[in-house]
């Protein structure tokens, strides 16, 4: 095992709502090595995101702590980049202004420098000037991502990033994100409830149950990119977990 | 016209042409049907505007009228919107002022009229200041109602690329909030121009306001009283024309439901 970039130890999270407590996350442990691709898949409203929030700083665990590079968490961090769905995207900023909002502490040049280098990685070459309402949903996705990786952050957190795209547009960013983290090596985590995404990205399935969510089973996908969606492989590994979260529904 | 289709340019331009044109031979015919002597045609109202333009005085009246709302529609927008972004910022700043705001609102700019002469005397600063009033709560609500309305997105997404409060306020929040404080800005400064013409009418001698009630007062010249109100619409609605050109900056008019 490569050396371990994110640990959550025996994560809690309780919300308080109307004087009732309601238990989000039990007892959650992982650990995520440099570099991995990691997807959190589970039911929608599992609390899946929560525990994305909480790696992210956002949110701090009622007990439990999470660490990344041996340091707990205690808020959001310019290394770790959260990226929402595409409405996180600044419309008041074109395609360029978006891309340096982070780099304020660059000088011009090396700023100049870097917001074209992703926005050729992201393809948006002749939108530069654009603002994000004349951008479709899967090129917002693209300028939110390209936002987030300008920074050159150690690792990113992508809450069903590509959940509001078409199928077609899906198919191909999840195509886009695998050739960026292979050419950049960031520590991915990504919250899904798409079952054929998370066996076609990640290098781990973490299968979450309804809430309170804990840990069903965490999956290897042993299957090297890029990877034959027809496989007896990919398809043994992913009719499993369907099975998994069928478990889960029932209990 | 079908109300769906896309009018022509001709019909663009004719039809509000017409409606106008209606409206003068509506009020020419009942001015001459009544045989009033005191009510003045649109034909003495024009003859009203040349004899202003004629003896100069309507462009001083007007600058003076002008002059009043920008001191007084910018020093509102200086304190108000920062005031704004502050209270909206800080839920717990807002309990504590919002009740005093609530009951300062709804004071009508002219009730503190007899207040503003008493602390600044006739002049200026009196007018001035009921201007400032008037203008300034818009742009509070507004800014206060913009910051409470940003997206948590946004704020969570300025956070995490690790901006401080300061820069999280005018890189994320203010941008953010900025089309509705836009709207609040155009509300002000309609109101404060209401507010300089009755102000002009009671606490100084130039201006536009002046000049209805001075010519009332000096031979009851209501083609002059007419002649005014018209050209106080006309500044009007230029000054709100040119408010609406910043709702269509780009980086504004995301905001705005018909442009998304």
């Amino acid at each position: 095992m490569r050396t371990a970039k994110l640990q959550a130890g025996h994560v809690h999270m309780v919300f308080t709502r109307d004087g009732k407590s309601m238990p989000v996350l039990d007892d959650i442990s992982l650990e995520v090595a440099e570099g991995e691709f990691v997807c959190l898949l589970g039911p929608s409203g599992c609390g899946k995101s929560t525990l994305l929030s909480t790696m992210a700083g956002f949110l701090s665990p009622t007990s439990g702590e999470i660490k990344i590079d041996g340091e707990v968490v205690h808020g959001p961090d310019p290394r770790r980049i959260f990226v929402f769905q595409e409405r996180g995207v600044f419309p008041w900023l074109t395609v360029e202004g978006n891309i340096a909002f982070g780099l304020f502490h660059l000088t011009a040049p090396e700023r100049r420098q870097r917001v074209d280098h992703y926005i050729k990685m992201v393809g948006l070459e002749g939108f530069e000037k654009a603002y994000p309402p004349a951008l479709s949903g899967g090129m917002k996705q693209r300028l939110e991502v390209a936002r987030a990786l300008a920074v050159n952050p150690d690792m990113l957190f992508l809450d069903e990033p590509f959940g509001a795209l078409d199928s077609i547009t899906r198919l191909v960013m999840r195509g886009e994100l695998l050739r960026i983290w292979q050419a950049e090596r960031k520590t991915i985590i990504f919250v899904t409830h798409d079952i054929d995404e998370a066996v076609q990205l990640a290098d781990r399935v973490v299968v979450m149950s309804a809430r309170p969510a804990t840990i069903q089973q965490i999956v290897n996908i042993d299957i090297p990119h890029p990877r034959d969606i027809s496989s007896a492989r990919y398809l043994e590994l992913r009719d499993g977990i369907f099975q998994q979260i069928g478990l889960a529904h029932k209990i | 016209m079908n109300s769906l289709a896309e009018p022509k340019k001709w019909e663009k331009i004719f039809w509000p042409l017409l409606a106008t044109a209606l409206l003068l031979a509506l009020w020419h015919y009942a001015v001459a049907f009544t045989g009033t002597k005191i009510f003045p045609s649109p034909l003495d109202v024009k003859n009203g505007i040349a004899e202003l333009i004629r003896k100069q005085v309507l462009w001083r009246d007007i600058i003076d009228s002008l002059r009043r709302v920008a001191i007084g529609f910018g020093a509102a927008t200086v304190i108000g919107i920062p005031l704004g972004l502050i209270l909206g910022w800080y839920p717990a700043a807002n309990k504590v002022v919002n009740p005093v705001l609530q009951i300062l609102r709804p004071i009508s700019p002219i009730a503190w009229i007899p207040v503003a002469i008493i602390l600044l005397g006739v002049g200026d600063h009196a007018a001035i200041s009921l201007i400032f009033l008037g203008a300034l709560f818009p742009i509070i609500v507004a800014s206060v109602d913009g910051v409470s309305n940003v997206p948590s997105v946004f704020r969570l997404a300025g956070r995490n690329f690790g901006l401080g409060p300061a820069r999280l306020l005018t890189q994320v929040v203010f941008p953010a909030a900025l089309p509705k404080i836009i709207v609040g800005l155009r509300i002000a400064l309609g109101i404060a121009w209401l507010v300089v013409v009755a102000a002009e009418m009671i606490a100084v001698d130039s201006g536009l306001g002046y000049l209805v009630i001075d010519s009332r007062n000096s031979g009851k010249r209501y083609d002059l009283v007419v002649a005014a109100m018209l050209i106080i619409g006309l500044i009007g609605l230029i000054l709100d024309t040119g408010v609406r050109r910043l709702e269509k900056l780009k980086s504004i008019r995301w905001g705005f439901r018909d442009e998304s």
